[in-house]
């Protein structure tokens, strides 16, 4: 669980880096796009395989991390036959109440997500391009898509800060009240960064600050 | 005061329990919690009901006895910034003529007993799979011939504290044992007599919190607030690291 989610979290980091490459023209964006798909590692394995590779890491991690998930939460159900009439709660934040349902909702707005923008098949505006400039342009300019763009983000960041804490706290890292501080403080400060580094972009596009 | 009270009524394991609201009269405000279970115990035998039964011993907090959930807090904390057992709860935390919700400790390894008291015989597996030192009997060995460092001492003895009640069971949504289970490796890790099962018992204690049917820590921290001995919230992470360690001892040792 915290091993698969420090790389779900570092992969986010560098998607949320990658996304504002929009700010620098379509020349720019379509060719960190292109590089993606085509030469890294090139000629240490042929053109096109690292994406490939990377993808399998991907699903990999994702796979174990919901297999994790699962487990935890069989555990918990099967725990905790009988319900109290009365509960209150004293130390859970939102987000650590809501990782597992708001990781259903997360992993389901994922699946949206590959479709529209690696799949292409789930455009909402305009047709499939070779450029992603123009796809992510297209896809932006609808107000709508922006709105639920940002509330997919809220869950992400949302499973990220109770997310980032936990697995520090579950390799062994919660050592001291302080050292619960400073693990929370760097959840709090992960989660806001990739909730800003992500709408900017999207923003930007639908109010025609950047455009085709 | 006069006090309203739901209290979870369960004639046997096996039995269906509910919520039954009864009246308590006359209640003294320096009254403990369990006092005043003990007036309305009273009046049930007079009236030649069933009395409530529910587990209790020292009554004075240092036993591990008593624990019951009182309006949706492990011990009745509630609010208060002092951590409680629900023997030192007293009923001038309470409002006159307010209604009280009390019900057991909710988790599948913990079956009711009757009532409120539950079978937490569980612990005493999970201690018995490790949870003590393997060291030759004989005369007491002479206290400084095994020096413990001062912040070493202080946190074994932190951890030594817990008595096993079972309240942060009762406050996980996980109905994770880890607290407890963590509490006792601490304990034990911290000392040099606990050294040579260091790692062999952290396998053992964890396979037995497992077999149990504890769920799983997701780092929440419900545990550790409920606490009638506030022990830390990280003894959780020592236990994760000496489990990560023990992953790369030979034979666990």
């Amino acid at each position: 669980m915290a091993i698969t989610g420090l790389i779900l979290i570092g992969f986010l980091l560098m998607h949320m880096y990658g996304n504002l490459k929009m700010f620098l023209g379509a020349e720019s964006f379509d060719h960190y796009a292109e590089w993606l798909k085509g030469d890294i590692l090139y000629p240490l394995i042929p053109k096109g395989w690292f994406i490939w590779l990377f993808r399998a890491f991907m699903v990999a991690a994702i796979v174990l991390h919901i297999y994790s998930a699962v487990t935890l939460w069989s555990r918990a159900v099967a725990a905790n036959p009988t319900a109290y009439a009365a509960k209150k709660k004293l130390a859970q934040t939102y987000s650590a109440r809501t990782m597992r349902w708001g990781g259903v909702i997360l992993a389901g707005l994922l699946i949206f997500h590959l479709a529209q923008f690696t799949v292409k098949a789930a455009l909402v505006n305009g047709p499939a391009s070779a450029s992603s400039y123009d796809m992510v342009i297209g896809e932006f300019s609808v107000w709508w898509m922006v709105l639920v763009y940002a509330l997919w983000i809220v869950t992400v960041c949302m499973h990220v800060r109770h997310g980032l804490w936990s697995a520090f706290a579950t390799l062994g890292a919660n050592t001291s009240a302080k050292a619960r501080a400073v693990l929370n403080g760097c959840a709090w400060a992960i989660a806001l960064l990739l909730y800003i580094g992500f709408m900017i972009m999207p923003v930007a596009v639908l109010f025609g600050w950047i455009r085709s | 005061m006069n006090i309203t009270l739901r209290i979870w009524r369960q004639a046997n394991a096996s039995a269906e329990g509910r919520m039954v609201t009864y009246q308590v009269q006359d209640v003294s405000a320096d009254m403990s919690f369990l006092e005043m279970l003990d007036l309305l115990n009273e009046d049930l035998t007079l009236k030649g009901e069933e009395p409530v039964a529910f587990d209790h011993d020292c009554r004075e907090g240092i036993c591990g006895m008593c624990g019951v959930v009182i309006n949706g807090t492990a011990h009745g904390r509630g609010e208060s910034p002092v951590p409680t057992t629900t023997c030192q709860l007293h009923m001038r935390s309470f409002e006159d003529g307010a209604t009280i919700d009390v019900e057991p400790w909710r988790a599948g390894p913990f079956p009711v007993i009757k009532d409120l008291a539950v079978d937490r015989s569980a612990f005493d597996r999970i201690i018995q799979a490790g949870g003590f030192i393997s060291a030759n009997t004989g005369a007491a060995p002479e206290a400084h011939a095994a020096p413990v460092g001062k912040l070493q001492a202080d946190r074994a003895f932190d951890a030594a504290t817990c008595i096993g009640c079972g309240a942060c069971v009762a406050a996980c949504p996980n109905s994770s044992a880890m607290l407890f289970t963590a509490a006792k490796i601490t304990h034990l890790a911290m000392l040099p007599q606990g050294q040579p099962e260091r790692y062999s018992r952290i396998k053992t204690m964890i396979a037995v919190h497992d077999e149990e049917g504890f769920g799983g820590c997701t780092n929440i921290g419900e545990c550790a607030e409920v606490c009638p001995k506030q022990i830390p919230f990280d003894t959780i992470s020592q236990l994760n690291r000496d489990l990560i360690a023990s992953l790369f001892k030979k034979d666990g040792k």
